[in-house]
């Protein structure tokens, strides 16, 4: 049976997140079709048919599909999937969001979240906030699945020789329409991508210090994030959050300030490679997980860490 | 408007996860239990409708043993005036929660059902989407704001990079974010006075729901654990094993 991975991306590019769910499509087996569905996004058909393992694009590009809408977008991908053995998506919020509408409309379960291929049918994921990684096996005949992008290494962007195939299936309701959206300007690598993160929390005591953060993020080439905490109390806006609730992130290096270290934050760090804690309460969590933990007032640190980069 | 709010008990967010020693499954003997924090979210945002005119009636549903009734007694004191418990012996999985709080919107027809966006147990994130496919309700989910007007709602939606509005026309289908509100504490006399509140009790057979699972759960087990760490004594250090040691930077 073949393979049906929906693309994440913008229209205009496609998001990395995308490579890495076919990497665990790859490892199911099995003809890989990819389906873009937006408004305008034929430049992110050509660019996924490159890459390794692709052997077919499917190309919805109608305004309908333009902001993702979940109601347009499960119903296309329920009345495409219908074919397929596998549909995989990235758990990103708008994976999150049309999935298990495709689910439902097929009258199958979705899995969630999944970091690990077992076998065809057989998967690993977190449950718990990470806390317990659950082996589950799918009965159904559709198997329906989000990916955590972070447990998967991206398979590579060139090289493959896929074929685009527009489609004119259209899907619209007149239920919900887009209003409009607040994107978070930022000049920084995407958290969720990024090689170095580095992460303030409620030690940060306000804003303003978090251009402390910043310049040793810049030193660093590192993408900014913070925990529920330091969001909640306003110093940051919600997307730079990591956590259960909040972005997870894998990146080599990641570096807790002025972080307690609870368990849902920890839910969506604990992965990373390296992890340095940054703290002056040496009984915080956070040292329990750090390689490298420092018992230090931050406001001294940090500016001492960006001088020694 | 009458608003329906699924609330689901879960075990305390504070309450650190321990696995079986034969890897059945956590183990949740003697463990604190609580309801799911987004549900809570989803009980406050339903009471502020109330509070502001918009809805006149609140009922919460949950789905479980006897035990979740008193969740639904905690939803009851936080403010919403009638619950109903689907009785089922275990937790049944996101499809058949779905297909069954369906069963209960067909008798209740609700204009607005709000739900948490993920239950803490489970981390799935996938119920509210599903019932919104199974009703072909419009959706709204993670929720940070939620405006009823004019037979329609508009949903500010927390998404990755920042903020998305969609307007929905009722009856739809809401999910609610962490940001989207504060719970209230429920007050001693607000307990008190929520045990007089009715509380039914229906079955999967009377809504006529079969609860199959078709995901078998094989094993369950510890996070790998991660190597003990060290403390170093200053910036100099930490640096220095960064370059050298860990090679990251």
């Amino acid at each position: 049976m073949s393979i049906l991975v929906i693309a994440e991306h913008d229209n205009a590019q496609l998001n990395g997140a995308t490579l890495k769910t076919l990497a665990a499509a790859k490892q199911i087996g099995g003809d890989i079709h990819v389906l873009v569905a937006g408004a305008g996004c034929q430049a992110v058909a050509d660019e996924v048919a490159k890459a390794d393992g692709v052997s077919k694009v499917l190309l919805a590009d109608n305004a309908a599909y333009g902001h993702f809408l979940a109601e347009n977008l499960g119903q296309l991908v329920a009345d495409l999937g219908k074919d397929y053995g596998h549909i995989l998506a990235p758990a990103t919020t708008t994976g999150k969001n049309f999935m298990p509408r495709v689910a439902a409309l097929l009258d199958v379960a979705q899995i969630s979240d999944i970091i690990a291929v077992e076998s065809a049918d057989t998967f690993k994921r977190p449950i718990y906030a990470g806390n317990a990684i659950a082996t589950v096996q799918s009965e159904d005949a559709i198997k329906v699945i989000t990916v955590r992008a972070t447990a998967f290494d991206a398979v590579a962007a060139e090289g493959g020789n896929g074929s685009v195939e527009s489609i004119d299936n259209v899907v619209s309701n007149d239920k919900a329409e887009f209003v409009g959206e607040e994107l978070a300007q930022s000049e920084r690598p995407d958290l969720t991508a990024a090689r170095v993160v580095i992460s303030g929390g409620r030690g940060m005591q306000n804003g303003e210090n978090f251009h402390l953060l910043e310049k040793v993020a810049d030193k660093l080439g590192a993408a900014v994030g913070a925990s529920r905490a330091a969001v909640d109390a306003g110093f940051v806006p919600n997307d730079m959050q990591v956590g259960q609730t909040g972005k997870i992130v894998a990146p080599e290096l990641y570096i807790a300030v002025g972080i307690s270290g609870a368990i849902q934050h920890l839910a969506g760090m604990k992965d990373s490679k390296v992890i340095v804690a940054i703290n002056k309460d040496e009984e915080a969590p956070i040292f329990q997980v750090a390689d490298y933990g420092l018992v230090a007032d931050l406001f001294d640190v940090l500016p001492e860490l960006e001088q020694k980069l | 408007m009458k608003v329906l709010v699924a609330v689901k008990r879960v075990i305390d967010y504070n309450v650190k996860v321990r696995v079986k020693a034969d890897q059945s499954d956590v183990d949740l003997a003697n463990v604190k239990m609580a309801l799911n924090p987004f549900c809570e979210i989803a009980v406050e945002e339903a009471v502020r409708l109330k509070e502001k005119g918009i809805a006149e009636e609140v009922v919460v549903v949950s789905i479980g043993p006897k035990a979740v009734q008193e969740q639904l007694r905690t939803a009851l004191a936080l403010g919403a005036d009638r619950a109903i418990q689907v009785e089922t012996d275990e937790l049944p999985d996101s499809l058949a929660v779905a297909k069954l709080l369906k069963g209960v919107m067909e008798k209740e027809q609700p204009q607005l059902v709000i739900l948490g966006k993920q239950a803490i147990d489970s981390d799935n994130n996938q119920t509210g989407q599903m019932l919104g496919a199974l009703t072909g309700m419009p959706q709204g989910t993670f929720a940070s704001k939620v405006d009823v007007a004019d037979g329609s709602v508009n949903v500010t939606r927390e998404v990755d990079g920042g903020l998305q509005t969609v307007k929905l026309q009722l009856p739809a289908i809401v999910t609610t974010d962490l940001r989207l509100n504060e719970p209230r504490y429920a007050s001693l006399p607000n307990i008190m006075k929520a045990k007089k509140k009715p509380l039914d009790v229906t079955t999967p057979d009377e809504l006529g729901v079969s609860v199959t699972r078709t995901v078998k759960l094989l094993k369950v087990e510890p996070p790998a654990e991660r190597s003990a760490g060290i403390k170093v004594a200053d910036v100099a250090e930490l640096v220095e094993k960064l370059q050298n040691e860990a090679k990251v930077i």
